[in-house]
């Protein structure tokens, strides 16, 4: 496009850049069967677990970073990553009136109040700050609902028997690379149990602050949802801008047991980099459901518009026959931003159905790629998939790719795959402002319009924000 | 109609612009003041799509010199989005399609731009709703067009009703209206230019692009301008445009030789 007043645009900075200046207690750089069996004794681990992560550990050292992704970078440095991070605050506190105030001020500024008197009204929030879990609002409130919704520390103190029973059985140790990292050194993150019969009560949330240049973020979040349960959880995240690149590699599982369904949103804005792709989150992340019993249900929906690279692809098993998983993600990159990411519908029980809708926005000089799997079992007859895979170009120097893989041995099964690649032209900008809508409204209205069918599956609360958030990333990068 | 009083609203001085370097208005002179009727004929590729995008402020071509004053301010400094909200409106010769923005809701920010321009209210969702269905006469437009997203799938001439009703939403002080009758069956050109006309009065102007006579059987110009290789070459009343349907634009050719431009 050849407009240079709109070039002229400032972008607008990322404003949850800001560092927290508080005390931590970490340890020394680099990864060692030593660092591992430290982590797990600061947390005072039992057995299984330390297990748990040796066993991963050992397998990691097997392994060879993949490099199928169409994403490149430098080679990470694993010895250069601090593995553990945690602000220097005795153990977790009973109650919100002991935690640092610089921790609640953090929060409040990233837009997630804590404290009683400002805190969400219908959201319940798990916020995790670096290593650890700072504070889980309306604990008590979800407990009389038999709602377990806390940190995985605490997890692992008060309802070991659960850890232990669901913790990598879905994403096992050995399933990846990142996945074992993740295994061997995953230091928090969010545990939901939701028991039989029970629909949550409210929205579960868990927001994720990195406030450590030096430091790899791991959290593990494992979400349970007994016989006929139900519960939608969001998480959010964002990190300060350093010059350097810190690693985040999580391992997301979901259970889904009979008629019970999990709704799993994220809104991802980690610290994507400056304009020429200094710094910026390193994004590896495993994420994956299993719909284990019948007409169980598994909706992800993500709208990813940080972090320098994303490699994530948040994945439904369908054992359970009549189960569902969907899929509903917008990933927007912008500068030297590279995303990868899709999803793998794996269907194994019969009838089971999937969709998957997909929103890929480039602008800048960024990549973004959709890669995604639709997989038919012998056993999955009558089975369905949908997938849309659609793709935004912003500017001429942006690219955007989509790999769909279909692997089908069941001859009974309905697979149908759309696809479709726009560019907003400068024709259709010029009709918008010449009916007196500013450049940048038109360009949100033709984003959010080409979002919609994503946006509408966020929690009410959500779907305004993430319109903005994606206005706000765009901001100077059309003409 | 041509009053003593008139505002000069319009004023258009030797203006010259290119595309990609390549120069398309070579000296354009027009004056345009309320209440008046102007039309611009000439043939294909003689730049009356050219002067209209230039004035209205589309970013591919380039104004090289000349000035172009509107209602007595400099055009050229303001951005597109502005002079829309002042009064400027540009009625596409090809409305472009904007899949997924919905019309309802780019025709109530539209409306909304502008009417923040001149000191009304806002209208929220529900007072829209009620002043578009009174709009929506004026080119007969069945409401179901509002649903659909901008312009995606319309026929041609639901294209152009749809150029009007933005039009009678957005009451422009200067209309452009780039071929809005080509691609119209003889009943919609008659609802088309009926809401032209309803819409024209003493404190509007509207500056009429077209080939064909036919348009202005139904909206009476009070000018009536040839354009050729880029400048207006003759103005006359409406008889000009009569003349032109018998005569033809063979003449323009002659002309064009004798005054050494090709
Ligand atoms: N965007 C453009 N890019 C290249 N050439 C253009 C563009 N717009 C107009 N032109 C050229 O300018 C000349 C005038 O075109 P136009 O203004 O559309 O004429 P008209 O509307 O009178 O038919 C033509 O030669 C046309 O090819
Ligand atoms: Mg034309």
């Amino acid at each position: 496009m050849t407009s240079t007043s709109t070039r002229d645009l400032v972008s607008q900075p990322y404003k949850y850049g800001f560092v927290t200046d508080i005390e931590t207690d970490k340890i020394e750089k680099g990864l060692s069967e030593e660092v591992v069996r430290l982590i797990s004794s600061k947390k005072d681990e039992p057995e299984f677990l330390l297990n748990f992560r040796l066993k991963a550990f050992r397998h990691w050292l097997t392994l060879e970073e993949p490099d199928w992704a169409a994403l490149g970078y430098e080679a990470i440095d694993y010895q250069n990553i601090i593995y553990y991070a945690a602000p220097k605050q005795q153990a977790k506190k009973a109650s919100l009136d002991e935690v640092d105030p610089k921790l609640l001020e953090t929060f409040e500024k990233l837009g997630i109040p804590l404290s009683e008197q400002k805190r969400l009204s219908n959201v319940a929030v798990d916020a995790v700050f670096d290593s650890v879990s700072i504070a889980t609002t309306y604990r008590e409130k979800l407990a009389e609902h038999g709602v377990v919704f806390c940190s995985f520390t605490e997890a692992v103190k008060d309802h070991p028997e659960l850890i232990e029973r669901y913790l990598g059985s879905v994403v096992s140790s050995n399933d990846n690379y990142f996945a074992a990292l993740n295994s061997a050194v995953f230091s928090d993150g969010s545990f939901v149990f939701i028991p039989k019969g029970v629909e949550c009560p409210m929205e579960l949330s868990t927001y994720f602050r990195i406030n450590s240049g030096d430091t790899g973020q791991f959290e593990r979040t494992l979400i349970v949802a007994e016989e006929g349960a139900s519960v939608s959880y969001l998480e959010g995240c964002t990190a300060p801008m350093f010059d350097t690149n810190q690693l985040h590699a999580a391992v997301v599982e979901l259970v889904v047991l009979d008629d019970a369904s999990i709704k799993y949103s994220t809104v991802q804005n980690w610290y994507a980099g400056d304009e020429n792709g200094v710094g910026g989150i390193y994004n590896f992340v495993t994420k994956r459901g299993q719909c284990r019993g019948a007409r169980s249900r598994i909706s992800w929906t993500q709208v990813e518009t940080g972090s320098a690279i994303t490699w994530k692809y948040p994945s439904c098993v369908l054992q359970g026959a009549d189960s569902v998983g969907e899929f509903y993600s917008v990933a927007l990159t912008n500068n030297c931003q590279q995303a990868d990411t899709g999803t793998k519908m794996i269907h194994i029980g019969p009838r089971t159905r999937s969709t998957i809708v997909s929103k890929g926005i480039s602008a800048g000089r960024s990549s973004n790629s959709y890669r995604g799997l639709v997989q038919m079992g012998p056993r999955a007859k009558g089975a369905r998939n949908y997938s849309q895979c659609d793709s935004m170009l912003i500017g001429d120097q942006a690219a955007a790719n989509t790999y769909p893989y279909i692997r089908s041995q069941q001859p009974q099964a309905a697979i149908e795959h759309e696809a479709s690649t726009c560019r907003i032209s400068e024709d259709q900008l010029f009709y918008l402002q010449s009916r007196g809508i500013g450049f940048e409204e038109a360009v949100s209205m033709m984003v959010s319009g080409f979002c919609r069918d994503v946006f509408n599956q966020l929690p009410m609360e959500f779907a305004a924000e993430a319109d903005k958030l994606l206005a706000l990333k765009l901001e100077g990068s059309v003409g | 109609m041509i009053r003593p009083d008139a505002e000069l609203l319009l004023d258009i001085t030797d203006l010259h612009a290119s595309v990609e370097d390549q120069p398309i208005l070579k000296g354009v002179n027009l004056q345009v003041r309320s209440g008046e009727i102007h039309a611009v004929m000439g043939r294909n590729g003689s730049g009356k799509s050219t002067l209209s995008k230039v004035l209205a402020g589309h970013p591919a071509y380039r104004v090289t010199s000349g000035t172009v004053l509107y209602r007595g301010e400099n055009l050229f400094e303001l951005e597109a989005e502005e002079r829309a909200r002042l009064g400027v409106f540009l009625g596409f010769q090809y409305p472009v399609e904007i899949p997924g923005v919905s019309n309802l809701e780019f025709l109530r920010v539209a409306t909304n731009a502008r009417r923040l321009k001149r000191n009304l209210e806002e209208l929220d969702t529900f007072d829209f709703e009620d002043h578009v269905q009174e709009r929506l006469k004026v080119v007969q437009m069945d409401p179901a067009f509002l649903e659909r997203s901008v312009n995606e799938g319309f026929s041609g001439g639901e294209k152009k009703r749809n150029e009007i009703l933005q039009m009678a939403l957005l009451e422009p002080v200067v209309a452009i209206l780039d071929e809005t009758d080509s691609g119209l069956d003889i009943d919609a050109l008659r609802i088309v230019a009926g809401g032209v006309n309803q819409l024209a009065n003493a404190d509007n102007a509207t500056l009429l692009i077209t080939h064909y006579q036919r348009l202005l059987d139904e909206i009476t110009p009070d000018y009536v301008h040839v354009m050729a290789s880029g400048r207006i070459l003759r103005t006359g009343g409406r008889e000009l445009a009569l003349e032109l349907e018998q005569t033809g634009y063979d003449w323009v050719d002659k002309e064009l030789a004798a005054q050494g431009v090709a």
